[in-house]
């Protein structure tokens, strides 16, 4: 191909449009990204409630401002272009014939590439530093909080509900999620029949829960207050309404709160079956048609057909 | 080389003695899409019956009362009635049985009735392909109009949840299925012979298979509507897909035949490419569109068996019992979401490389320039095809995959962005210093290039690990395909028909209501996704019938924008309908001053697309150069092509 030069050869002293570009691009970066940075930043989702929400709003905030000049490059590009370079009326002519320019290429491959990589460095640590920053990590997770003392919680997904186990505490199973202040948490998150999805939205967890997979995933809540519980993975006739609120609470108040549920459900906790990180549907109710045929319903004697439009 | 260099009639295609000439028999008794339907009835109903032999023993369909095998056997013979019907088997059959193959028609079929039949032109095929893909988009778009309305409200008021379950499927597998070939079937089919100046396509059989499959796939997958749909959406993830009800299967028999269409359609594509290059097209002379449809044929044929082969798993799973998704029997539910998504994200580029093909068309020649970085373009879209087989497990960063994975695939994901950024350099450097002309066509170029921005900046923030736990699953992800898909692949489609209907039809579309059209898509489109970016991170997952209700004024505003969207699309049909039917305003030759090689045959082109097998002496791009030789010479002299010929071995 030809490597012509595209250096301007347009009308002659009339304008460096190059010049004009770069300085409109340059003061408008200059102006949005502190503004993305510091302004939109502290507003992003999912807010600070925990160590993952927060790394995540980091995260988008680094993001959102890296894209920021890249956003405003085209679009004033763009711009400029359908202001100052459109045909006049009745100009038939072409254009100055420019094939390439080996400079400009170059430079945008190398460019774009350091972005990327960047990108991909950043990320990485930010995964691993946060302690896989509130992502599903399967069943060995490699990044781990910093600390011995961790409470273990247990999600049990299932058409269309979530159920918590609190293995500490004598294996009591409750549909309250509630969770002590600055403390590390680890979820363990599985299903009984379909893949649901644990998205603790203002916590900054998501973890998928899979039927006989332990899929395990850490944070540490930083603030007090409640958080949305949804499922995040189509389950089914009922998906939409699958969801719950969790709380977190100060140590003591955390401390009471478990006592008291253990207590109270010291009764149905000895007719659970013991506490496992998977549960074996064949064993605990559940599932679909291939194991409807065995006789076998659903969570509690409660099997809903996907197409019954019971309530759950 | 195989360079056909006979004036050979494009609609007779095959080996064979030419047969004896058939008599005339009225049109009804020849094969049709009304013997198709009356095969595809006959075929159902046999199937259902053997399938109820077959199956009504099992413990299973005693159990639930319902018999999968009957409903899959029933749709796998409607296809097979729907194809013999269609008279696709009879020159097989014919040769079979030592019959020459008659040589096209008795008089080559010029009424509007080849259209509805198995016909072998490239020409005809494509504008079959784009009635087809015009119609399974709007139907599409009516289901998105409905979940719309539902979303209206933070919790279910006009649809129940299994009604919008249903809903939300059928939008979301007749938009990924079907408009995987929504440019590659009428425009590929049509100007790939046109572009490399070839009178017809390598395997006109095949390419008619491809497209008559479609239709069968557009009914089967509509027809789950008639057992309740299926509860998955389009990703079918077992063991839901396992679990659901009758109209999973469906879901299933019309995805994996529309798999094999794609298939049927990239093998066309790829030898057609390969070896019907007129002498003189090198393969630095080759459109850009060529270039994309090339690449986009190696992903149908790389990446749709894998889509084939999951859902024939699934039929399994469903109708014998075997547990390839069911974990508690030894089988995985992460072995489908494997499979799903190793076709599934080179289905995305599938989606996005024909875009890229269009738009790099359209703008030399409304900027009046050559393409900036030909060979960058061309470095980009292989870069896109091949890095798309390294990236799915993106869509498993939360899954439970090993962690380890996750870094890898998250550099994987981000270094897409370096060839997707080739495009937009070879844009930039394009309108460096052009003349633009505002055409209808370069309207929707420049929108592609603004939505896809959008799309993959978004792109970029779901590679993220980290950022990515928020954002997955949730209407962000949403948000980001519909600006690919819908911002990119629908905007490039509607440009590249406008700009390409003269030479289809020689009918051009109204340009003021063109106008209109893309001015109303283009703010309607954004008016509705982009706000969909923040709901996403505000909270609310896809496809819920629920929300929280402090969402409820944006994902109103969000609806609004949607109807006003679909008005929008409306006034394409509008100026479509209007255009072609009532108004009728001839285009001349070349209307665009396109140096395209498609451009210098009439409009619509002749029945073998050249006279005689043009010699390209020069590339499509080369506007604004005084010393550029014309693009091809259409006639010949005597011994020029044997000349190149010759030579055309070893240049390659």
């Amino acid at each position: 191909m030809a490597e012509e030069s595209a250096s301007p050869s347009g009308p002659p002293a009339e304008r460096n449009d190059g010049l004009r570009l770069a300085i409109l691009w340059v003061v408008a970066s200059a102006i949005c990204c502190p503004l993305v940075y510091i302004v939109w930043g502290p507003h992003l989702p999912p807010g600070a409630m925990s160590s993952s929400a927060s790394g995540q709003q980091f995260d988008l905030t680094v993001l959102a401002t890296i894209a920021t000049p890249v956003v405003l490059g085209v679009l004033i590009y763009f711009a400029y272009a359908l202001t100052f370079w459109r045909a006049k009326a009745g100009d038939e002519t072409d254009a100055p014939p420019i094939h390439g320019h080996t400079r400009i290429q170059l430079i945008w491959i190398v460019a774009t590439s350091t972005i990327v990589l960047a990108l991909a460095v950043f990320g990485t640590y930010e995964l691993i530093a946060p302690a896989g920053a509130g992502g599903g990590e399967g069943p060995q997770p490699i990044w781990k909080p910093n600390t011995s003392n961790i409470l273990q919680v247990q999600v049990i997904a299932q058409q269309w509900a979530f159920t918590y186990r609190y293995p500490q505490y004598g294996g009591m199973e409750t549909t309250q999620l509630v969770l002590p202040l600055n403390q590390a948490v680890q979820f363990n998150v599985t299903s009984l029949d379909v893949i649901h999805d644990f998205w603790a939205y203002q916590l900054g967890v998501k973890a998928d829960a899979n039927p006989g997979v332990n899929n395990v995933a850490y944070t540490t809540p930083q603030h007090t207050g409640s958080f949305v519980v949804r499922c995040d993975e189509l389950c089914g006739l009922w998906h939409g309404a699958m969801y719950d609120y969790g709380q977190v609470m100060s140590v003591s108040g955390f401390q009471a709160w478990a006592q008291q549920t253990e207590t109270a459900m010291a009764k149905i906790t000895a007719a659970l079956p013991p506490y496992a990180l998977t549960y074996d549907p064949t064993v605990v109710p559940v599932l679909g048609k291939v194991l409807v045929q065995l006789g076998l319903t659903g969570a509690g004697g409660g099997f809903y057909n996907p197409n019954d439009p019971e309530q759950p | 080389m195989a360079i056909e260099i006979q004036p050979e009639s494009a609609q007779a295609p095959g080996g064979g003695e030419p047969g004896t000439p058939r008599t005339a028999r009225p049109w009804w008794l020849r094969p049709g899409w009304h013997t198709a339907l009356i095969g595809a009835v006959v075929g159902y109903v046999l199937g259902h019956l053997l399938g109820n032999f077959i199956g009504s023993g099992y413990q299973q369909v005693a159990h639930s009362n319902d018999n999968d095998m009957a409903i899959v056997l029933g749709y796998l013979f409607l296809i097979l009635g729907w194809l013999i019907g269609l008279g696709v088997f009879n020159d097989l059959v014919r040769q079979m049985l030592g019959h020459p193959i008659p040589h096209g028609d008795i008089e080559p079929e010029t009424g509007l009735a080849r259209y509805f039949r198995y016909t072998l032109d490239h020409k005809v095929v494509g504008i079959q392909y784009l009635f087809g893909m015009i119609t399974y988009f709007l139907t599409g778009g009516l289901f998105a109009m409905a979940i719309r309305t539902e979303l209206l409200s933070p919790s279910y008021h006009v649809l129940s949840p299994s009604a919008y379950l249903m809903v939300v499927g059928e939008h979301g597998t007749m938009m990924m299925m079907m408009m995987t070939s929504v440019i590659t079937g009428p425009l590929g089919n049509y100007f790939v012979p046109l572009m490399i100046g070839s009178k017809r396509t390598a395997f006109p059989r095949i390419e008619a298979l491809s497209f008559w499959l479609t239709p069968c796939a557009y009914v089967i997958l509509l027809s789950s509507v008639l057992f309740g749909g299926f509860p998955t959406g389009w990703t079918g993830y077992a063991p839901l897909s396992v679990q659901a009800g009758e109209g999973m299967d469906g879901y299933a028999i019309a995805f994996g035949l529309m798999g094999i269409s794609m298939i049927l359609a990239g093998f066309n594509l790829i030898c057609t490419i390969i070896c019907y290059r007129a002498p003189g097209m090198r393969w630095g002379r080759l459109p850009m569109f060529v270039w994309a449809m090339l690449t986009v044929s190696f992903l149908f044929v790389l990446a749709a068996p894998v889509l084939v082969g999951g859902m024939y798993m699934i039929i399994t799973d469903r109708t014998v019992q075997t547990a390839f998704f069911v974990n508690q029997l030894g089988g995985s539910s992460y072995l489908y979401q494997d499979l799903f998504w190793f076709f599934g994200h080179p289905e995305v580029y599938i989606l996005a490389l024909p875009g890229f093909g269009i738009v790099s068309e359209v703008i030399p020649v409304f900027c009046r320039k050559p393409l900036f970085g030909y060979k960058v373009a061309a470095a980009g879209m292989f870069g896109v095809a091949l890095l798309s087989f390294f990236v799915w497990q993106h869509h498993l960063f939360d899954s439970g995959i090993d962690p380890d994975m996750r870094p890898l695939f998250m550099l994987t994901t981000e270094m897409i962005s370096i060839p997707t950024g080739f495009i937009y350099l070879v844009a930039l450097g394009t309108f460096w210093k052009a003349k633009i002309r505002l055409t209808v066509p370069m309207l929707f170029a420049i929108g592609f290039y603004i939505n896809f921005l959008f799309g993959g900046i978004s792109g970029v923030v779901l590679s993220d690990v980290p950022a990515d736990v928020t954002s997955h699953g949730s209407f962000f992800v949403m948000a980001h395909f519909h600006f690919t898909i819908m911002g990119g692949l629908i905007f490039a489609f509607f440009g590249g028909v406008y700009y390409w209907l003269p030479k289809m039809m020689g009918i051009k579309l109204n340009e003021r209501l063109g106008k209109w059209n893309f001015w109303i898509m283009f703010i309607a489109f954004n008016s509705t996704f982009m706000p969909l970016f923040a709901v996403g991170e505000l909270g609310q997952p896809r496809r819920v019938f629920e929300y929280a209700s402090n969402l409820q004024t944006i994902n109103d505003w969000v609806s609004i924008s949607a109807f006003v969207l679909g008005f929008g699309i409306l006034l394409f049909l509008i100026n479509f309908v209007m255009s072609t039917v009532v108004w009728r305003e001839p285009a001349t030759g070349n209307p665009w001053r396109s140096r395209g090689l498609e451009w210098q045959v009439s409009s619509p082109p002749p029945a073998d697309n050249f006279e005689n097998i043009p010699v390209v002496l020069s590339g499509p791009y080369e506007y604004g150069d005084p010393n550029a030789l014309p693009v091809a010479d259409l006639n010949p002299p005597a011994g020029v092509i044997s000349g190149a010929l010759a030579g055309a071995g070893s240049e390659g």
